[in-house]
């Protein structure tokens, strides 16, 4: 029993857990419906009623996540609701509430809420104020919808509206092209991904036939579970192909290398967007997914490894990408692709429970980072780029605290939120037997010092040394606010941020101590909460995967802010290596101008057409022309003259007559 | 000759024609004309929502027949004025009743030879009503072939580019299919001595027919799969579409294609069972050439219309995949993919009727379709812009749109039966979303371009049936069973024909 949870708690009832979608939901139609098109010159509504509709969706989460609490974690049972039914095809929509739902809720609701405030601040002036907050409000209720389907189809429609909104964010500012590119090639990839999870989900029903003899429904969530635990529903290869169909869809939304080239562009968007994007939505969703659907993966070793070797091959190759970026968002965006892996690979050595653990961490002190990066490029005018930046830490306090934080949160150190859930991931890793679970291990831990080492080469390149002029000397922003000297951002921006650090922080031990912590039992989270028990805290590693990081965070701080080692003198001797890697390894080069350009588009499409043009249309072609000159030759005979008609006429009565005096 | 039925259906056909007669005979002014045929295109969408409101799904079958019989009084040749509305052709009335209101609307720019146009426009939606509510097969035929005419005029005089060429590709393919349909009708009717089409299926099992069933089978889906059109017959298509007028392309994707679906479904699968289940793997593999092939030509397609255009190739092609899933699997057939077939004409219908209405509408602003000259108009025409990307995202099956519930149909339905013709076909998918979001990229989206700075978003009076067709993409998207339902009742009785045709035990072990 969870002795935290006062006696008088009553358990959340489906109404209310409805209303946990039905707000955001609630203000996307206000604002999309009323406030844009009618009271457009009062958009500062829209940012409120979003506030005040989420802020009313985290209270009622807060609550799920007590009531599944009180029933030691337990899910609680809502039977699902016909929907639409056509033949054997019958679609139900309800709600899963368990403990998985439940957090899940908790992370997106309250880091939405904490992004549309920020937001508030962010975005002000903007022409497209209301529209903003119409899309966010239907990202943050499209993500709820994914978390509480109980039926698979209920789950990809969101999952798609997750992917529509994630798309028409990016595409914000639809007028620069190179948002509309990246709103374009975010939505493209993750299709790539949805096609799998498409193919999984039809794959898994025309399985129904052994589903119904059990009574149970394949497209339910639940029955699936039951599916697995009976043992004999589905055969171990079926359920490997259905969950590797799945963890496509999760690789494309949860960009997984190799489909990991959208999530760097993403952020074309604002940047709060990005921060809910890499936190909350769009990001956590596959990784959810592969949770979600843990049995199926268990249920098949082949699927499950594949899980662990992209994870762990994500985890350092994303971060390799991060050293050397100077986009700070990039760097980030990088940072978000490396820590997926982490939570993949987490899943990958069969500890669901341990990746949703860091994907709690993670959403808070990413968010904060990204806002952090926000924060800063508003000071600064608008570049993101941080050759531009540089001694911010005196006029930006508040900023560099909390961004302070949240890198050291990201790079593990004892004892923020980041360490506990990272060193967890280590240690299932580290305790699993076989070689896959332990080279990925090795590979995770040395992405520990690459995270450290990106992240500070982050803090120092941005909030120590001299300013270098910000905007102003960034030759590749064209418009920016007139030139002005940085400055702290106002405190509807680091309100939100300050709740996030004191998140960074404390997150991981007070949900998941590892010794009882007043009425807290260890482990809570993990074990009473997520009902997985084999993760144990493991002094020897954290201290392995601490000494890793802190060996990053030296590196960082010699070559940006003693200078005992030369930046420039490391970049030229590794050259080839910079040089891939800054390029990001040409897969938009492989992905774009190879794949899709020259051999889709100019080869496979361009043959088409001209097939199609030529050969097929050109076919028609010679048909009619040779229906045209029979017609014309025949038209010869017709001359006009009765003497050759008689001719013609007499010679023909003639060789009539000849052969029936042949025949006789 | 004894007229039976209340007339609600003779009206829905043939009120468009009276209004074509009317205004041909009385109206002079160019503006009186518009406000009749508007008139008399909403009052054919209401009639179409009374027929689609008055059929009673819970007693099923057959209902509002309009019948005479004997209208054409030979002894030995029984024509009759028959005409009928099942779960099937139901939701294609609506379909109809609602293009038509967009077609009529969308034409209200048009400056030539005014009388003209709207005469032939209403009769086109005569001879499409026609086609969907006939029940005798002479009927049917003289339906069909009436459509070709108003279509053929509407395209070569106001169309644009080789409207002439186009007009007669469009018109010389059509006739091709529907001569051997011809044939193939008046064999069945040598073979069974009548053109009643309910009464067919069962006469068909019952007789020996003057030719093997599957020539016959031939001969007829031939015209539907011209018209649907099924590769490699889908030349005309493109063409046509492209030099047709905007409401011409509205009408043309939105019902005419349909009526090969329907034939299809109607009568190739509900009267040859047997022949349909043989047939159904080569129904899958050109659904899935349809569904690539078309899909991959599109992505080249550097007009807006002639875009649209491939990309209903490609969409049909799911129509094909869907009836595929006839042949069953294990001896059961499942409602599902025919269901989903039926959906897809229905959705396809709203969703390129609103995609051609907003590129009609872009050409009108703009007076250019290549999309290379085109970029930024969402600053310029937002309201288009939202209709654009609904409509495209519609296109690419997003949950939420109607596009999604027929796509899902027909995979679910199919995947189990052809599993690797349905996997290769779901891919489509993606290949939709390439080519419809780089469109909105090229043309849409950016920065706004100095020479479009003057143009002006869509008119109150245009974002009428922009509303209405937005609506009922929406609706159906997210409510499809009210539709659906209709479609499921209108198939099952040829689901159970098949199954008891005893088809399967042949196919399947």
């Amino acid at each position: 029993m969870t002795d935290f949870i006062p006696n008088f708690w009553q358990q959340i009832e489906e109404p209310q857990a409805w209303l946990i979608f039905l707000f955001p939901l609630g203000a996307f139609l206000v604002n999309s419906l009323i406030i844009r098109p009618f009271f457009n010159q009062y958009s500062k509504l829209s940012g409120w009623i979003t506030v005040v509709s989420l802020t009313a969706s985290f209270v009622l989460s807060v609550y799920a996540v007590g009531s599944v609490a009180a029933n030691d974690g337990r899910s609680i049972g809502w039977a699902s609701h016909e929907w639409v039914e056509v033949a054997n095809f019958k679609m139900t929509v309800g709600i899963m509430m368990n403990s998985l739902t439940a957090l899940m809720l908790l992370v997106v609701t309250g880091v939405s809420l904490l992004v549309q405030i920020y937001s508030m601040g962010y975005m002000k002036g903007d022409s497209g104020y209301s529209r903003y907050f119409a899309y966010m409000s239907l990202f943050t209720a499209s993500m709820v919808g994914l978390v509480m389907s109980s039926n698979i189809v209920q789950l990809f429609v969101f999952w798609e509206l997750v992917g529509l909104c994630s798309f028409l964010l990016i595409g914000f500012w639809f007028h620069k092209p190179s948002a509309a590119a990246a709103a374009k090639k975010a939505f493209l990839v993750t299709r790539v991904g949805d096609f799998g999870f498409l193919l999984g989900i039809l794959y898994l029903f025309s399985q129904g036939d052994s589903f119904t003899a059990n009574n149970l429904n394949p497209l339910e969530i639940r029955d699936i579970e039951k599916a697995i635990g009976l043992g004999t529903v589905i055969s171990s290869s079926v359920a490997g192909w259905i969950a590797l169909g799945f963890f496509l869809g999760a690789m494309g939304k949860s960009g997984q290398f190799p489909l990991h080239t959208w999530l760097p562009d993403a952020m074309e968007g604002p940047t709060p967007v990005s921060s809910l994007i890499h936190a909350a939505t769009m990001v956590a969703a596959g990784v959810f997914l592969v949770a979600r659907f843990f049995p199926l993966f268990e249920a098949s070793p082949v699927a499950l490894d594949t899980v662990a070797i992209i994870g762990g091959v994500t985890v350092v190759f994303a971060a390799s990408m991060g050293l050397v970026m100077n986009d700070i968002k990039r760097v980030l965006a990088y940072s978000t692709v490396s820590q997926l892996g982490y939570m993949m690979l987490a899943i990958g050595v069969g500890a669901p429970g341990v990746a949703i653990f860091h994907l709690f961490t993670h959403a808070f002190f990413k968010c904060l980072l990204f806002q952090g990066a926000g924060s800063v490029s508003h000071a600064v005018g608008g570049t993101f780029d941080m050759r531009y930046m540089g001694g911010l830490r005196r006029v930006m306090p508040w900023t560099y605290a909390t961004f302070l934080i949240g890198s050291l949160s990201l790079a593990g150190i004892f004892p923020l939120a980041g360490f506990w859930s990272k060193d967890e991931i280590l240690a299932s890793a580290q305790g699993q037997a076989g070689f896959i679970p332990q080279a990925v291990f090795g590979l995770a831990l040395i992405a520990v010092t690459m995270t450290a080492f990106y992240m500070f080469r982050v803090l120092f390149m941005t909030f120590e040394g001299d300013y270098k002029g910000g905007a102003d000397a960034d030759p590749d922003v064209e418009s920016h606010a007139p030139s002005n000297t940085p400055h702290e951002s106002a405190w509807s921006m680091l309100g939100p941020m300050v709740i996030l650090a004191l998140l960074a922080i404390f997150a991981g031990f007070v949900a998941n101590p590892i010794v009882n912590l007043g009425a807290i039992p260890e482990h809570w989270l993990v074990h009473d909460f997520l009902h997985e028990s084999a993760a144990k805290f493991n002094l020897g590693i954290a201290a392995i995967s601490t000494f890793a990081a802190i060996l990053g965070i030296l590196l960082a701080y010699l070559m940006y802010v003693s200078k005992t080692i030369s930046a420039q003198t490391v970049v030229s001797s590794v050259r080839p290596i910079h040089t891939v890697l800054s390029r990001k390894y040409y897969f938009d080069e492989l992905y774009e101008d190879l794949l899709t350009t020259r051999v889709f588009y100019r080869g496979l499409a361009g043959a088409l057409d001209w097939f199609d043009r030529c050969v097929v249309d050109g076919l028609v072609r010679v048909i009619d022309n040779f229906g045209r000159n029979i017609g014309r030759l025949i038209g010869q005979a017709q001359t006009g003259q009765v003497q050759s008609y008689g001719a013609v006429l007499s010679g023909g009565v003639l060789v009539i007559l000849g052969v029936l005096l042949f025949l006789k | 000759m004894e007229f039976e039925g209340n007339g609600l259906l003779t009206l829905v056909v043939f009120l468009p024609l009276a209004g074509a007669l009317g205004i041909a005979l009385f109206i002079k002014r160019d503006k009186q004309v518009r406000y009749i045929a508007g008139a008399v295109a909403l009052a054919e969408l209401i009639l179409s929502v009374m027929v689609f409101t008055t059929y009673d799904l819970s007693k099923g079958g057959l209902q509002l027949v309009d019948r005479t019989s004997q209208w054409i009084p030979i002894e030995s040749f029984k024509v009759e004025y028959y005409l009928g509305v099942d779960g099937l052709s139901t939701p294609l009335v609506l379909l109809t009743g609602l293009l038509g209101f967009a077609a009529v609307y969308a034409s209200w720019s048009i400056k030539t030879r005014v009388r003209e146009y709207f005469v032939w426009l209403l009769v086109l939606q005569t001879a499409v009503m026609g086609v969907f509510t006939s029940l005798d097969f002479i009927l049917f035929f003289l339906m069909w072939e009436l459509e070709m005419i108003p279509m053929f005029f509407l395209i070569s005089i106001w169309g644009s580019g080789r409207r002439e060429y186009s007009a007669m590709k469009f018109l010389i393919f059509t006739f091709l299919g529907s001569a051997f349909m011809l044939v193939g009708i008046l064999a069945l009717f040598y073979s069974t001595g009548t053109f009643d089409m309910i009464l067919l299926p069962d006469a068909i099992a019952q007789t020996e027919l003057i030719a093997p069933a599957g020539i016959i089978f031939g001969l007829i889906f031939t015209a539907f799969a011209v018209k649907l059109p099924v590769w490699p017959v889908h030349t005309w298509l493109p063409d046509a579409h492209t030099d047709a007028p905007t409401a011409v392309s509205i009408m043309l994707a939105g019902v005419l294609l349909k009526m090969g679906g329907y034939g299809m479904i109607r009568v190739s699968a509900g009267m040859f069972p047997e022949v349909i289940v043989d047939a159904a793997i080569v129904l899958a593999a050109l659904g899935v050439v349809n569904v690539i092939y078309g899909a991959i030509i599109t992505i080249r397609q550097t007009d807006l219309k002639r875009l649209v255009a491939y990309s209903s190739i490609s969409h049909m092609g799911y129509v094909l995949i869907g009836i595929s899933s006839v042949a069953g699997v294990g001896g059961l057939v499942s409602p599902t993919g025919l269901t989903g077939a039926a959906m897809q004409m229905f959705t396809h219908g709203t969703i390129t009727g609103l995609m051609f209405l907003v590129v009609g509408l872009t050409y009108e602003k703009v007076h250019t379709r290549s999309i290379p000259e085109l970029g930024g108009l969402s600053a310029r025409m937002p309201v288009i812009a939202v209709a654009f990307l609904i409509a495209g995202l519609a296109s690419l099956g997003l949950p939420g749109t109607s596009g999604f519930v027929s796509e899902i149909l027909i995979f679910l339905g199919a995947f189990p039966v052809y599993g690797w013709f349905t996997g290769v076909a779901v891919f489509g998918v993606v290949l939709t979303a390439g080519y419809i979001l780089w469109m909105a990229q090229r043309t849409m989206f950016g920065p706004t371009i100095d020479r479009f700075s003057n143009v002006r978003d869509a008119s109150r009076m245009e974002m009428v049936p922009l509303a209405v067709l937005i609506g009922s993409i929406i609706l159906v998207g997210i409510y499809p069973s009210f539709v659906s339902d209709m479609f499921r009742d209108g198939v099952a009785g040829i689901v159970a024909d098949i199954q008891r045709s005893g088809a399967l035990a042949m196919v399947l072990p």
